[in-house]
């Protein structure tokens, strides 16, 4: 008979293996999918996972939205991951980037339609600061009155999309355009724009500071002595009050840099691939990240490619849609699969199974 | 960008020998296919241009795309598959459809109840909804017996304020003691949030619910309470056969074979068309027995004049909500004044959210 037992240690090997095999399951269970709706399943995972590369028709266009696509996930994700590490979980980071959105297309509406140097970087700053305020609400409440961070920060969520929704009907709503919800077009106006910064390349400053957080968190993590603390409080969290970690700073600090994180991600798409503040500007980054994250074993380098691995679904799922028909919601199940089977299988980096004979008494 | 020119080009060219004689069309939706409502109507108008057209026509779809960066990026990417002809079917599309129109200037493209044409290769079409609003406005006012009729509305944009003020008029004038209460779920379909929608109204004293959303929701617990309601976009009778009273239909079909086909002619040219019951884009599905003999004669009757251009679902006069004058005695609404509606008719006693 089959047994389970608990490692005495988390199995190295697994922990790295598992991404990479739960990708091949959801490649074969995707594929067995498509294959009972009717189409060719080489065909989709084909189109899903190579041809936004590879593909001579696409890939030059798709390889820079893939960069597009993936840096914010990237840039929230590696904030969460932080968190996440010390048990600090931030599920709100879709709040913290509607609000850094909000905040740095704000700055830009003020100074439209003036030009200078100093507003982007201004809508940089204000960014980061929009979702740094909105993680200290949750944070606060969790240290002054022991709330859970969890539940605060998710239902803060709904807080900022009302806040979202009222903005692009008042405060922020072209005047331009009588009637219509939304705000001027930021990709419209040079000074506050985050275009591209060389034609064609999909690489825009979200991508650079996607880059320099994934750089800065592993250097943190690795070297400095907060990243011990972080490490520390997640493992054993008695012996970090011991070791003199004051878990009120650790909240504040991991749910502060997430926020500003998941602000910046905000603020650098309205500015570029978003293009306005709209009602329906919050696209589930926020909340797609926190799969990133744990694809990426919260680990700042696997972050970067669990992030691209997702983004890669996205695009690739929507040119299975268009030279397949499949439906959007067997991709979202594809997607759906791929958390689902790495969940499963992290049960072996922890357990193991055995092949017993008889029952042991 | 120049690169994607030089990169749109050759594929063009690379494509050009299959392109002769098959015309790719490709269709970008707001919704699931499956809704009923909104989406589904254009995808049947798709299906009718395969049957239409047989082997000489291509289409493609992408369902549930939102606006911004994801509707950009499908249209690019249908542009670049080498597609003729890209219809996008909901009004938040108009700033990523020039910005890829642009682009492309050999690709057609048609958005739907649009309002931003920047280029000579963007057409925009719409249907006088409003026109529907007023006949089952006239409805709903002669059948409620609470006076109060339940509208669950997606966006404050001019269509659906058009709409509601539309259907307001008509229920006011055959039932003086008529309310309207307007619920806003941002979002064209959430048949979560639709049917909670419907829930509150119907608790708020409503006896009929319209919607201006495209779920079968609000219609299902209309039945379930055992009230009215109408349908949206397509008949959808077969999910509330005792509340459903009749429904606006969206019928794309005519208008979407005719801009194929003036593709494959090569006669296409951008326009700007705004069709009604009389151009045969705005229809609607059978109506309940439950509405009295004389009450559908009425209907039916307003539905002939406003075909036949004698009646004009915004005749004045007409205030505004604030009680200053809009429409003078006979005058007759500009097309300009409904396209950028921005406030409601007096009598309406809620604000449009802003």
């Amino acid at each position: 008979m089959i047994r389970l037992e608990k490692r005495k240690e988390p199995s190295k090997f697994w922990r790295i293996a598992n991404p990479f095999l739960a990708v091949a399951l959801t490649m074969l269970a995707g594929g067995i999918m498509f294959a009972m709706l009717g189409k060719d399943p080489v065909v989709a995972i084909r189109l899903i996972f190579f041809d936004p590369i590879f593909s001579e028709t696409f890939g030059s266009y798709s390889r820079p939205q893939l960069l597009i696509k993936s840096a914010p996930l990237i840039l929230i994700a590696v904030g969460l991951a932080i968190g996440f590490k010390a048990n600090i979980w931030n599920i709100g980071a879709e709040g913290q980037y509607i609000i850094g959105a909000l905040f740095g297309a704000g700055v830009a509406l003020l100074f439209f339609p003036q030009p200078g140097w100093y507003i982007f970087p201004l809508m940089v700053l204000a960014g980061a600061f929009g979702g740094f305020l909105w993680a200290m609400i949750p944070a606060i409440l969790k240290t002054r009155f022991n709330t859970n961070e969890i539940l605060v920060s998710l239902l803060l969520v709904y807080v900022a999309e009302k806040i979202l929704a009222a903005m692009a009907l008042g405060l922020m709503r072209n005047p331009d355009i009588p009637g219509f919800p939304g705000s001027r077009d930021l990709r419209r106006y040079e000074a506050a724009h985050n275009a591209e910064l060389f034609a064609g390349s999909g690489v825009h400053w979200g991508v650079v500071a996607a880059l320099i957080a994934v750089i800065f968190a592993y250097a943190m993590m690795k070297r400095h002595m907060l990243g011990y603390h972080v490490q520390l409080a997640g493992q054993a969290p008695r012996a970090a009050r011991f070791g003199g970690v004051s878990p009120t700073r650790l909240v504040i600090i991991c749910l502060g840099i997430s926020g500003m994180l998941a602000g910046l991600a905000g603020m650098f798409e309205v500015s570029g691939p978003g293009g306005q503040v709209r009602i329906e500007f919050a696209s589930g980054y926020g909340f797609t990240a926190i799969i990133v994250a744990f694809l990426g074993r919260l680990n700042p380098i696997g972050i970067v490619f669990a992030g691209l691995l997702l983004g890669l679904t996205y695009i690739g799922g929507e040119l299975s849609q268009m030279m397949l028909q499949l439906p959007s919601a067997s991709i979202q199940v594809f997607q759906g699969m791929l958390l689902f089977f790495l969940l499963a299988l992290d049960f072996q980096t922890n357990y193991r199974l055995r092949l017993t004979r008889g029952v042991r008494t | 960008m120049k690169k994607l020119l030089t990169v749109g080009a050759l594929c063009a060219a690379l494509a050009a020998p299959v392109m002769a004689d098959t015309t790719k069309v490709g269709f970008v939706y707001i919704g699931p296919v499956g809704d009923h409502g909104w989406t589904y109507t254009h995808d049947i108008a798709r299906l009718a241009l395969e049957e239409k057209f047989g082997d000489s026509v291509q289409t493609s779809f992408v369902e549930n795309v939102g606006y911004g960066a994801d509707a950009e990026r499908v249209m690019t990417q249908m542009a670049l598959s080498g597609t003729d002809l890209i219809f996008a079917t909901s009004f938040g599309y108009g700033p990523d459809m020039n910005t890829v129109a642009a682009r492309f200037p050999n690709v057609k493209f048609e958005h739907a109840t649009g309002y931003i044409q920047e280029t000579d290769n963007v057409s925009l079409y719409n249907a006088r909804f409003y026109e529907g609003r007023a006949v089952i406005g006239h409805i709903a006012g002669k059948m409620t017996e609470t006076n109060k009729v339940g509208y669950i509305a997606s966006f404050p944009i001019p269509e659906v304020i058009m709409g509601i003020n539309s259907a307001y008029r008509h229920a006011k004038a055959v039932n003086p003691d008529v309310e309207f209460n307007v619920v806003w779920v941002y979002s064209w379909y959430n048949p979560a949030q639709e049917a909670a929608a419907a829930e509150a109204l119907i608790e708020q004293g409503a006896d009929i619910i319209m919607q201006h959303t495209d779920s079968t929701a609000p219609l299902i617990v209309a039945q379930d309470a055992g009230i009215m309601a109408f349908g949206q976009a397509s008949d959808m009778s077969a999910f509330a056969p005792e509340a459903h009273l009749t429904g606006i239909l969206d019928v794309w079909t005519p208008y979407y074979i005719e801009r194929v086909q003036a593709v494959k002619d090569g006669t296409w040219e951008a326009g700007n068309v705004w069709h009604g019951i009389v151009d045969g884009m705005v229809g609607f599905a059978p109506m309940s027995d439950r509405i009295p003999e004389e009450v559908r004669a009425e209907a039916e009757a307003m539905i002939e004049a406003i075909a036949a251009g004698e009646y004009h679902p915004f005749t004045g006069p007409i205030n505004k909500q604030d009680g200053t004058p809009w429409l003078a005695e006979g005058e007759v609404a500009p097309d300009s004044d409904l396209l950028t509606m921005d406030f409601y008719v007096e009598g309406i006693t809620s604000d449009i959210p802003n």
